[in-house]
């Protein structure tokens, strides 16, 4: 009935792949979307060439952040840490296959802030990063 | 008592618009900001057309009839919370710009380290964080009135709470989220007994209930014009006049000043003390228009309809398998019904009754800590006003299903 809800989006809300903690990890990063408290974490193993080996997410929150996090996950597995930093809003936009309004796009984009803080190690998951 | 819910809802034209899938509008989101009838439109408009121009200092016809507008929506503001006198009103931006002038002025004069402010654990950020802000600058302790399970304040931790002697109670009057209705006479009575100053937020009551802030005995009391059919950007506190009168300016600035020296003023005398530089004209004089509005319906009969409908509302929503209600029985609270819906998170919820043009709100609603105490990081919201009608009930309770179904 509804573009928002394709069925991709609530099956990975629902039954994510990549959802749990990585302990030990490399990198680990969370944060919040302080409009509406949806909360991500990423984890991630890097190799010693910086390629992600192993990657996932927990958090809670709405389908779309929760999916959004789940498919970007996927998509960085086996991925240079160089690429990983190139990606942007468009890219979450393709994982998702969805055209989003300005509010709704806040939490497809918390996964891909959550994990770019964490590789450029910042100290904040801002809006900046994903521009 | 009944309203003519026909007659009302053609005063306001935005009921009647559709969204981008040509749904009529649902809204039922007015504790976020309530509709806007003709009558407080065309009042602001008639004074851009007509009487537009600066107030107090010009003597011109328009600036005359600019002034008598902006002062005599005060006199009205006053009658409608019934102050003693239209000079305990100071006109602000809104509710927060309210409570912030006391924190500012009243408590920085009067509050020092270690001195005690009693707060709830339902109050909205508005009258969390200028109180935080003191305690960082000040070292002001901060107490809270628990709430208990059902959503209503705990009075006997408060009691206990007032053997610590209080400087100051601040608290909601009914709950942006909950809709509890507290029993703020008591709840200031108490205070008073302590020698605690008192503060209301009435963000939510002054829109939905009659107010009559002498008889409450409030020292002070925090409304928005936009909550009660008004415009965006003003709102009012209301001050005993003898606080008032022994308060630091806020804001300085033109208007707020009897007489400027190149190194010294005097403050103006009551209400303009507080208001610095040229206020929301348009939007005084939009709500002085609100006030007349509710007053012509009545405010008591807007409370009847409004508990109806939320009797009505959470009978029905409690009947969906899977909905889980917060805050107390339809006979303690205002027009909110706040709601989780099990396996689904709020704004997926809000999201999906907005496809058949259904406006509720989704997430913590600015009262966080509340939402923590309840262990969930969000609700979704329907709130209702006097243009609430059952069958947009109807339609809520047809749009949770559909959630339903969409999550399987």
């Amino acid at each position: 009935m509804d573009d928002l809800y394709r069925e991709v989006i609530i099956e990975h809300y629902k039954n994510p792949t990549y959802r749990g903690k990585l302990d030990p990890h490399d990198i680990s990063f969370a944060d919040n979307n302080p409009l509406c408290g949806d909360h991500i974490q990423i984890d991630l193993r890097v190799d010693s060439s910086g390629v992600v080996t192993e990657a996932m997410f927990d958090g809670h929150g709405c389908a779309i952040s929760q999916a959004s996090a789940d498919l970007l996950v996927e998509s960085i597995i086996g991925k240079p840490l160089e690429d990983v930093k190139k990606l942007n809003r468009q890219d979450i936009l393709d994982l998702l296959g969805i055209d989003l309004g300005p509010v709704r796009l806040k939490c497809a984009l918390l996964s891909l802030k959550v994990l770019k803080a964490g590789v450029y190690g910042l100290g904040e998951a801002s809006d900046s990063l994903v521009e | 008592m009944t309203l003519n819910l026909n007659e009302i809802r053609k005063d306001f034209p935005i009921l009647t618009r559709e969204t981008a899938n040509g749904k009529r509008v649902i809204y039922l989101d007015s504790t976020a900001t309530s509709q806007k009838p003709l009558q407080v439109i065309e009042a602001m408009n008639d004074y851009y057309r007509r009487s537009n121009a600066n107030i107090h200092r010009g003597v011109h016809t328009l600036a005359e009839e600019a002034t008598s507008l902006y002062e005599g929506a005060r006199e009205r503001i006053a009658k409608f919370v019934n102050a003693a006198s239209a000079r305990e009103i100071i006109y602000t931006r809104n509710t927060t710009e309210s409570i912030n002038l006391v924190a500012y002025s009243w408590a920085r004069a009067n509050l020092k380290a270690g001195d005690l402010v009693i707060l709830t654990e339902m109050e909205h950020h508005s009258n969390l964080v200028p109180w935080h802000m003191l305690q960082m600058e000040r070292g002001i302790e901060l107490e809270f009135i628990p709430v208990t399970e059902n959503g209503l304040l705990d009075l006997d931790a408060y009691k206990s709470l007032l053997n610590r002697n209080p400087k100051l109670v601040s608290f909601t009057h009914m709950s942006n989220v909950l809709g509890t209705i507290n029993p703020a006479g008591e709840i200031i009575k108490l205070a008073h007994a302590a020698g605690a100053v008192t503060l209301v937020d009435g963000a939510q009551s002054v829109p939905h209930l009659s107010v009559d802030v002498q008889a409450l005995g409030a020292d002070f009391y925090a409304c928005s014009a936009h909550k009660m059919c008004g415009p965006t950007g003003i709102g009012v506190l209301y001050g005993k006049s003898a606080l008032l009168e022994a308060m630091p300016p806020f804001l300085g600035g033109g208007d707020m000043i009897k007489e400027v020296k190149l190194r010294s003023f005097r403050p103006n005398t009551l209400p303009h003390k507080f208001e610095a530089g040229t206020p929301a004209i348009a939007e005084a004089v939009g709500f002085g228009a609100a006030v007349d509005y509710l007053t012509s319906v009545g405010m008591n009969a807007i409370a009847a309809h409004e508990h109806e409908i939320t009797e009505y509302a959470l009978e029905r929503l409690e009947e969906i398998p899977g909905v889980k209600l917060f805050g107390p029985s339809a006979e303690h609270k205002g027009g909110v019904a706040a709601f989780t819906l099990q396996g689904v998170h709020p704004h997926d919820v809000a999201q999906i009754l907005d496809q058949d043009g259904i406006a509720v709100r989704a997430g913590h609603h600015c009262a966080q800590p509340l939402h923590e105490k309840f262990g969930i990081p969000a609700t979704s919201r329907a709130s209702f006003y006097l243009y609430s009608t059952k069958e947009e009930v109807d339609q809520l309770v047809k749009g949770l299903y559909k959630v339903k179904e969409v999550f399987g």
